[in-house]
């Protein structure tokens, strides 16, 4: 394990809902500095783990620790970036990154000074008093991004941020979040569907079985050398070697999701 | 710019050949100016009250009646929306006594406002509330219904309490349904204002229609009516003032870029 300290982890757990078991049995410890991301078929309670992680869910049987003390309530030391866009439309680009503070009892002076080289840091100077219907999709993520990290939170979850942007855009959110999480290590789960993402991203990938009662079928440490150079990276054999091994075991799980769908 | 200016053209000229066929049609016998007067008989009247200082005190309280229905007006179903919006227990077992409230023509219950508050301003705010408070709930209640879940969720994943999510999220929801709904609540304040001076007082625009209608005198109702009309498309420039500067974070209408 990288990192000295464990920040997640989960031991035994079980999600359910009503009847329908959505994850049966989830093993996963992330190290303090570990970036793991988490891979699997559609449908298959990916979001549900961060979900149990940040204290909105709670497992119907097993463990769920931080730092080592068991979670009671909503997590506090993490930050979660959502799949969907969250701004505020009546918020200017700072003030949608400063809100968190402000929800801390911050004064907007000091959350909009504070806010501001967040968003040079996400490559958005000169963008402070845009609203979000005047940037672009990947911009507005930028601005979600910087909102969740000026929190500086511990864990950093992140539920298929990029999901929704065309893949030179995704790029570069790609370089972006490397950047700030290589300057400033902290523990980050990121889900997604998209396996190249995953390899290119993570120090540990974990694949998920199909669902529902979905389990962990994998969990494979990503070797390629940090920094990564993110638009050299894919074509690497290291690159591909692990692509093959890690399909070999999504693919099949992707096969048994699309037949229940059938 | 071009295009603007052939509107508001067309649109006066539109107005003056119809009022110059009035005119026209009433001086040559065509148009009984018993029931039509013609415009430039209206004018002389309105020129006429213009001049005097009983005119001005007339405007003044009608003024004052409908601003002050109009905010208590809003106030009362702000709240309210609000209220019921983050209650569904309350909304649910209010809200089939908010439509009866609702269903009932608010311009009976003019005499009995008379009755109860006599025929000062009490009255007349009593009844312009009444109408514009169900506009303001309406439309607060829908706003606050309607906040975008994944703007709600994010704000709660970055720890905003109760009052936060009320001051950042809920009510700046809220307020683009409140703002559409004012247009038609500073009218209903002017019609609750007019008609309730209208039933019973002893001053206003209203009880200057009502005056005039006594005697037969229809310029002095037309007057009254050109007046009132004027005095409304004033308030709701002002409005159309209000709502730009409080929605700027809009995305702007096609048509105009």
């Amino acid at each position: 394990m990288e990192g000295h300290a464990t920040a997640v982890d989960l031991r035994d757990v079980m999600i359910r809902f009503g009847e329908f078991t959505a994850v049966k049995s989830m093993d996963l410890t992330v190290g303090e500095t570990e970036f793991v991301a988490v891979v699997g078929p559609t449908g298959c309670g990916k979001s549900t783990i961060l979900n149990t992680v940040t204290g909105l869910l709670k497992p119907a049987a097993g463990d769920v620790r931080i730092f080592g003390k068991p979670l009671a309530g909503l997590n506090d030391q993490s930050g979660y970036m959502l799949q969907q866009e969250g701004l505020l439309p009546w918020k200017t680009a700072q003030d949608n990154v400063g809100l968190g503070l402000v929800f801390q009892g911050r004064s907007v002076e000091e959350a909009r000074e504070r806010a501001r080289p967040w968003l040079a840091k996400v490559g958005l100077r000169g963008f402070e008093e845009r609203y979000p219907h005047q940037l672009s999709g990947g911009q507005r993520k930028r601005v979600a991004m910087a909102q969740t990290l000026i929190m500086e939170p511990r864990i950093v979850l992140m539920d298929e941020p990029f999901s929704a942007l065309d893949v030179h855009t995704r790029r570069l959110m790609h370089r972006i979040l490397l950047d700030l999480w290589q300057a400033d290590r902290r523990s980050l789960i990121f889900i997604t569907h998209d396996l190249d993402e995953a390899i290119t991203l993570a120090d540990r990938v974990v694949v998920m079985s199909a669902g529902p009662a979905s389990r962990m079928v994998g969990d494979v440490r990503i070797t390629l050398p940090r920094p990564r150079d993110v638009s050299a990276l894919q074509t690497t054999d290291e690159f591909v070697a692990l692509y093959r091994e890690i399909w070999s075991l999504l693919g099949a799980e992707v096969e048994k999701s699309y037949a229940t769908q059938k | 710019m071009q295009r603007k200016s052939k509107i508001v053209l067309t649109q006066v000229a539109i107005v003056l050949a119809l009022l110059l066929a009035w005119e026209l049609g009433v001086r040559a016998g065509l148009i009984d100016s018993f029931f039509f007067p013609a415009p430039s008989a209206l004018i002389a009247r309105i020129k006429e009250w213009i001049s005097t200082p009983d005119f001005w005190t007339d405007v003044g309280i009608t003024l004052l009646e409908t601003v002050l229905s109009f905010a208590v007006g809003i106030g009362i179903g702000t709240a309210l929306g609000i209220w019921l919006g983050l209650s569904p227990f309350a909304a649910d077992v209010v809200q089939p006594f908010i439509k009866m409230f609702n269903a009932i023509p608010r311009i009976l219950l003019g005499p009995i406002f008379v009755i109860w508050f006599g025929l000062g301003l009490t009255s007349k705010v009593a009844l312009g509330v009444t109408l514009v408070l169900f506009v303001a709930f309406f439309n607060t209640f829908q706003g606050v219904r309607e906040v975008n879940p994944i703007v709600l969720a994010n704000a709660r994943l970055l720890r905003a309490s109760k009052s936060a999510l009320l001051r950042h999220v809920y009510l700046p929801s809220a307020t683009t349904w409140i703002l559409s709904s004012l247009r038609v609540s500073v009218g209903m304040a002017v019609m609750g204002a007019v008609v309730a001076e209208y039933l019973g007082s002893s001053a206003g625009l209203g009880h200057l229609i009502a005056q005039a209608e006594g005697v037969l005198d229809a310029t002095g109702v037309f007057a009254g009516i050109v007046v009132l009309s004027v005095f409304v498309v004033a308030l709701d420039a002002m409005v159309d003032r209000v709502e730009r500067r409080l929605l700027v974070w809009r995305p702007s209408p096609a048509h105009e870029s």
